[in-house]
């Protein structure tokens, strides 16, 4: 609780407790924090003098915008039409088989999150994806799970190091 | 400072990061770091292939890199001036920049990928700036708006307004205060022309955003980019930290009494924020919901002051209007389509990507002469331009004339770039349900057409494309796209229906095969096709068995197999994987 306080404060301390600053004030704390609480809602509210109700209307409107804890890595698929028509589908699916969720769900273990975005303007090599901050394009089913399998193995071998170094 | 040579790299961004930082260290230890420059670049080439480089001017191209072999180019290549032969890609070439595609034209993406947009000298180099000086010292508000005015140059937004016209209205209103402000809120699917601009030549919207604020009387402007591109922004700030370095930014510009700064807003995911009453809601810090017009923004816009809002490429081709001169830009384009267009061509199409070419150019040229042709030799179908809004453009009019007018004619519209190109392949009803799946997302929810309209639009086209389409479905399409269209306040609701009506219109035909004879032309919607195992050609290797994830192929090694119909899911794995091609589609 006291982090939320902490991380919402400094965000809206940037922006000068400035109301109009709301959207930005949403999407910054919700960058840092990997999701929006009610917690963090409610001391947002509190701190910019906007009622709740107006926070969470203009929080759940805008879709990078989080409501929910997601995954370690977020995967955003391109669902429009551009992608689709270069073997979207196909990868879609390999997607939900290879980490055994539909779309919009995290897996048990909290590592992967399913999610489509909109369009990311990489529709020169689509179909594309983004996992976090990367973009990766000309996707196939085959390059779909090689993609996953490293990022897998990229978190066993931090794993094993931070056990290595004493961190765990 | 003039450099020898310029490594543009591409990939991944944290990739790329890696290499970069390789070439930056070597260049240092051979004392280069003053004579080439390491540039981080978009995706270049239809097929990335791990992180690329492409050393101009020589323009070698390198693929597959990695931070290792970043000393043996910059010694050998580099230093000893010897491209390094295994790291080179052979199969394709790329062509230099400065010589793109004859049928096209560069204005607004003149500098892109040959400046560095890090470094405003290299944008000064390129007469930068020089317009905005030019303005301020030599020519009156109302100059500058006639000299708009003979351009012709219209928005690039999609609409088509006349620049001029805008710029005009928000002049004569009077306010202590105005606004100017870039739309950068590029979310039609199949558009990343404004994200390249941003991307590699910020300080040409920058440019023309300051020449706008002065033709309007405004000293304060706003950037709106979606936060879906992050490279955009960042570049975006540091050119704007540049700029306020030179004195291009903020006080007393160019020694005038005109000042003019700006500030950069990212959206946060609502496509409806690229409507402009939605955007500036959005900058308010509101929910992205459009408002009656009028008043229009010119008269009443952000914090209910006059405001000016264009597309980037419209603030992109400014500076060299002012420049070159309106005759030299209405030179180019139709009687009433002046000018370039950027497109961003995607989907079935051999080269893909971002072009540039005089309106009135024919959607042939565009697919055939620029992007090389359909993918693979297939047949062409259709060209969807205008995005979500838009429509599909059929075969029989390949030569049509690509402008505002005539793309309204046949039923789409140029929206801000998007060139999806259609194959044989591509199911036209699968398409739409696309398209209408996408508006009814984004409906923001206000009007009641559009968000139940699009949903019920949305549902009877699933209905088609899942075996369950009824006699009347088209019709219902036919009304209830017109309701949604009559009943919207934006542009967004107006337009949404568009993709359906038009393949309705074009591909009817289509559709009718999907709801009476339950048939899928394009072998496309999985309800309406069906996997056969030709048992003449069927050598019985069991490959198709192995592989299929439902295991309803039998058949013993070295006899015929067959697919049991009730419980194939239509994956089409069998096909891929049979060698010898046995396995068709119905």
């Amino acid at each position: 609780m006291e982090e939320v306080l902490a991380i919402t404060d400094k965000v809206v301390d940037k922006y000068g407790g400035d109301p109009e600053s709301l959207v930005e004030v949403l999407r910054e704390v919700n960058d840092k924090s990997g999701y929006l609480s009610r917690e963090h809602l409610a001391r947002i509210a509190e701190r910019l003098s906007q009622p709740l109700s107006k926070v969470y209307g203009v929080a759940s409107f805008y879709s990078l915008i989080n409501l929910e804890p997601l995954g370690q890595h977020v995967i955003r698929f391109c669902q429009d039409a551009p992608c689709h028509i270069v073997g979207g589908r196909e990868v879609w699916e390999a997607l939900e088989k290879e980490l055994g969720i539909p779309f919009g769900e995290t897996t048990l273990d909290g590592q992967w999150s399913l999610l489509t975005t909109s369009c990311i303007g990489a529709c020169a090599v689509g179909p594309v994806m983004m996992v976090d901050d990367d973009i990766h394009g000309n996707l196939t089913p085959e390059k779909v799970r090689d993609i996953i399998a490293d990022y897998r193995e990229q978190d066993e071998r931090a794993t094993a190091t931070a056990v290595q170094g004493g961190q765990v | 400072m003039a450099r020898r040579a310029h490594i543009i790299l591409s990939g991944t961004t944290a990739q790329v990061q890696k290499v970069k930082a390789a070439f930056l260290e070597s260049l240092d230890e051979f004392g280069l770091t003053d004579e080439v420059d390491v540039l981080e670049a978009a995706e270049m080439t239809v097929s990335p292939r791990g992180v690329e480089a492409v050393v101009y001017p020589d323009v070698v191209h390198y693929v597959q890199l990695t931070p290792q072999d970043a000393p043996t180019i910059v010694e050998e290549h580099l230093y000893k001036g010897r491209p390094v032969g295994e790291l080179i890609y052979e199969e394709q070439i790329v062509e230099p920049l400065e010589a793109p595609s004859t049928k096209e034209v560069r204005v607004v993406l003149r500098n892109v990928g040959k400046i560095n947009p890090e470094r405003i000298d290299d944008y000064i180099a390129e007469d930068g700036y020089a317009a905005l000086g030019k303005v301020l010292t030599e020519m009156s508000p109302e100059d500058v708006i006639a000299e708009i005015k003979r351009s012709g140059l219209r928005g690039r937004g999609g609409a088509g307004f006349p620049t001029w016209l805008k710029w005009t209205f928000a002049r004569q209103s009077s306010a202590d205060e105005k606004y100017v402000i870039c739309n950068g809120d590029e979310g039609d699917p199949g558009a990343f022309m404004n994200r390249r601009v941003l991307e590699g030549d910020p300080h040409a919207v920058i440019e023309g955003m300051a020449i706008a604020a002065y033709a309007i009387g405004a000293s304060q402007g706003y950037f709106y980019v979606r936060a879906e591109y992050p490279i955009a922004i960042r570049m975006l700030r540091i050119a704007l930290a540049q700029a306020r370095d030179y004195g291009l930014l903020g006080e007393s510009i160019f020694g005038t009494d005109f000042g003019f700064d700006l500030e950069v807003r990212m959206g946060a995911g609502a496509f409806v924020c690229g409507e402009e009453t939605a955007l500036m809601q959005s900058i308010e810090g509101k929910r992205g919901q459009p408002r009656t017009r009028p008043p229009y923004p010119a008269t009443s816009g952000l914090w209910d002051k006059p405001t000016n809002i264009n597309n980037v490429e419209t603030y992109a081709n400014v500076p060299q209007i002012l420049l070159k001169g309106g005759e030299w830009f209405a030179s180019m384009g139709t009687e009433k389509s002046k000018g370039t267009k950027t497109f961003a061509i995607a989907g079935k199409v051999a080269r893909t990507g971002l072009i540039e070419v005089p309106l009135g150019i024919t959607v042939r040229e565009i697919v055939y002469d620029v992007g090389g042709g359909v993918l693979n030799d297939k047949a062409f179908k259709a060209v969807q331009t205008g995005g979500p809004m838009g429509g599909c453009i059929p075969e029989q009019y390949l030569d049509m004339s690509v402008d505002y007018e005539t793309l309204a004619e046949v039923g789409s519209i140029m929206g801000s770039g998007g060139f999806v190109v259609m194959d044989e392949e591509t199911c036209m009803v699968d398409i739409a349900r696309f398209f209408i799946d996408f508006a009814q997302e984004e409906s923001c929810g206000k009007c009641v057409p559009c968000r139940v309209g699009t949903r019920k639009m949305l549902e009877t086209l699933n209905r088609i494309c899942g075996g369950e389409g009824k006699p009347g479905d088209i019709e219902t399409l036919e009304t209830l796209g017109q309701y949604v269209t009559l009943g919207s306040l934006c542009g967004l609701g107006q337009g949404a229906p568009n993709p359906v009506l038009s393949t309705i219109e074009h591909f009817r035909e289509e559709y009718e095969a999907h709801i009476y004879d339950k048939r899928c032309p394009a072998k496309v919607c999985r309800a309406l096709i069906k996997y056969e195992i030709d048992p003449v050609t069927c050598i019985g290797c069991t490959r198709c068995a192995r592989n299929c994830p439902v295991s309803c192929i039998t058949g013993a090694p070295r006899e015929v197999h067959v697919i049991d119909q009730d419980i194939c899911i239509r994956c089409g794995i069998c096909a891929q994987v049979c060698p010898v091609d046995a396995v068709s589609v119905e």
